[in-house]
């Protein structure tokens, strides 16, 4: 298979691998702990975090970034710089160590996103159900909009509602692709998204519930 | 019957509350166990036969022997973290009767005297998340947790903490790095967390649905509940079935009972006019088996035997309208987004079989291929500090074995049509 060089992306230095532009600014202060009396925080946020850090020691303190990442989320909508920044000041740890661990997890956002969040998952179990074509329906009616955080997701541990969304965290299946519409618009709407269809109201023992047509 | 222990009346309305836990009898084991030498209960633990319902099946009265006496800080942890792909048992008990899972834990807690604990569930389990902190607080008002449990002297500070999505947290080392505020990357072992666990501390942690049986161990006696299901695989087990089948969903069954019972049987078998193609008989992380192993019985050592695992009991099953190779990519993707990155072998060796399998799918693999994918899943095999590698090298070189012809056809059928779109020589 021949390849065309004009056509693969290429860093300005030349390389296809992220790199420096500059050299590293050695004159630069490493992260550093911010400083409370120059880094407002907001009381509500910082009695969210310090709630949480009041589980654990001092030496463990850090155990509470993961709490404290959805407040900082909660209150952001997503894990923003300053957001980051106003955590790591209350946690006493460097926006580093904050900045890392937010950055593994799939649920913390990194940029702004909508604020509806819709997680379809098309891992094997909803993918062997017809997982790929629910998503491609809720990315053609809300791939577009601004007001929707949509993702495919991995294994949501509800493959015996497959193939299933979470809607602003409620469990939603099984969804044909027809219905994505309508469920859209209840979201929009501000109303439970197919209520009965919701996991919640299932029963567990009752094989007849969850037969399929 | 497919509601024996842990899921008994489990679809009563209002069982999340303390109250109609309690007039079921719930907390009664918890009274007798304070009233038994926590010796006495790991010897019972022991004798039950329970293996860890997670997914390595290790014997958890063994486990909890290892945790070393004396006085020292020990934790027990809760593995809520259900993440392995099919898998869906441990969110029906949480969301269904949390105090059953309070209650086992506060038992297991006292027998190894840990005084401090966590149930670290995952992220996206947000509502049963909320349902145990409710339940908790009740089960803390009424003195089952908390300083002092029921007069007995024991205390036991428990905690609900929530994961942020990443399967790699349902490994217990990165579970426990994940909890401590961390990436969550797995720890060398040993020192096993028994040892050397959360904040360097002794650490016993199991999965909720093996926390789930202890109270029924206790109300039982060891040796009643060993004589349920067959040898080396005692008790019950809840499998969550699902994939192409008719009646997908949680069932508890007797360990040892006939898989084309529970697939045909419970679950209702593939649609109409299917038939069983492959299925995973422990989540998507074990070998599958096909239509010829439906008669194996369903336990611990049949399964190894036959070259895979129960693991957390998730069977998926796969019928004769799919393609094995879609099957395979997609398992391959998924253990590609979740490597943590920590080991070469399965950071490396995950996204090479996803791009050699996504040839496959193209048609632009030669059958050569096949056997460079199959050598790559046996270097990532045991050469990880964890098993996520292995995960996905044992049902993609199990696949690949099994289902070879099909793997080559597919390439065949997939080149003809690319160079029917596209002859040769007209594009570059």
């Amino acid at each position: 298979m021949a390849v065309d060089p004009t056509r693969v992306t290429r860093f300005s230095h030349g390389s296809r691998i992220p790199g420096w532009d500059e050299a590293v600014d050695l004159e630069k202060d490493p992260s550093v702990v911010p400083d409370p009396a120059t880094t407002p925080v907001p009381d509500v946020l910082r009695a969210q975090i310090e709630r949480e850090m009041a589980v654990f020691t001092a030496e463990q303190r850090s155990a509470a970034i993961i709490p404290a990442l959805y407040a900082v989320q909660r209150r952001y909508g997503w894990c923003s710089p300053e957001g980051i920044v106003q955590a790591a000041c209350v946690l006493e740890l460097t926006p580093g160590e904050v900045t890392a661990v937010a950055t593994f997890y799939d649920m913390f956002e990194m940029r702004p996103v909508g604020r509806h969040t819709i997680y379809v998952c098309t891992n094997i179990s909803c993918s062997l159900c017809g997982a790929d074509d629910l998503y491609a329906a809720f990315r053609e009616h809300a791939g577009e909009d601004p007001d929707f955080n949509l993702r495919s997701f991995e294994c949501l541990g509800a493959c015996d509602i497959a193939p299933m969304a979470s809607v602003n965290g409620a469990y939603v299946g099984p969804i044909d692709a027809a219905e994505v519409p309508a469920l859209l618009a209840q979201v929009r709407a501000g109303e439970e998204p197919l209520p009965d269809r919701q996991l919640r109201r299932r029963r567990s023992v009752d094989p007849n519930a969850t037969e399929r047509p | 019957m497919t509601d024996i222990l842990l899921f008994r009346g489990i679809d009563e309305p209002g069982l999340t509350t303390i109250e109609v836990y309690e007039r079921r009898g719930g907390y009664r084991a918890l009274r007798r166990a304070l009233e038994t030498d926590p010796g006495e209960l790991v010897e019972q633990l022991k004798g039950s036969g329970l293996r860890g319902r997670g997914g390595a099946g290790f014997s958890m009265g063994m486990k909890a022997s290892f945790l070393p006496r004396g006085d020292i800080q020990k934790y027990i942890v809760c593995n809520a973290d259900e993440s392995e792909p099919g898998t869906f048992k441990d969110r029906e008990l949480m969301q269904k009767n949390p105090h059953q899972l309070i209650e086992g834990i506060v038992i297991s807690a006292y027998a190894v005297h840990a005084t401090k604990g966590f149930i670290y569930i995952r992220g996206e389990y947000a509502a049963q998340a909320d349902i145990l902190d409710a339940a908790l607080a009740e089960a803390a008002a009424h003195g089952y947790v908390g300083r002092d449990v029921l007069g007995s002297g024991f205390d036991l500070e428990l905690h609900v903490h929530r994961g942020a999505g990443a399967y790699i947290c349902g490994e217990e080392t990165g579970l426990l790095d994940s909890l401590e505020g961390r990436r969550g990357n797995p720890r060398l072992k040993p020192p096993f967390p028994a040892n050397e666990g959360l904040f360097q501390g002794p650490t016993l942690i199991n999965n909720v649905e093996t926390l789930s049986t202890v109270p029924h161990i206790v109300e039982l006696g060891a040796e009643r509940y060993a004589e349920i299901g067959v040898q080396n695989s005692t008790g019950t087990k809840l499998v969550s079935v699902s994939g192409n089948v008719q009646r997908p969903g949680n069932y508890e069954i007797e360990l040892g009972m006939r898989s084309r019972d529970i697939i045909h049987g419970l679950a209702g078998g593939p649609p109409a006019g299917r038939e069983v193609k492959l299925w995973f008989p422990g989540g998507s992380s074990s070998p599958v088996l096909t239509k010829d192993d439906l008669d194996l019985s369903y336990d611990f050592d049949t399964l190894a035997k036959a070259g895979t695992m129960l693991g957390s009991g998730a069977i998926i099953v796969v019928d004769d309208s799919r393609s094995v190779v879609d099957v395979a990519l997609r398992l391959a993707k998924f253990y590609a987004h979740e490597s943590c990155g920590k080991c070469t072998p399965c950071r490396e060796g995950t996204s090479w079989t996803v791009k050699m399998l996504a040839r496959v799918r193209d048609g632009t693999a030669t059958p050569m291929d096949l056997d460079i994918m199959a050598s790559v899943q046996e270097q990532i095999i045991g050469h990880c500090l964890c098993v996520l590698g292995d995960a996905m090298a044992m049902p993609v070189g199990s696949m690949i074995a099994k289902f070879r012809d099909e793997f080559e056809q597919h390439i065949e059928a997939a080149r003809a049509a690319r160079d029917r779109a596209a002859p040769a020589g007209a594009s570059a």
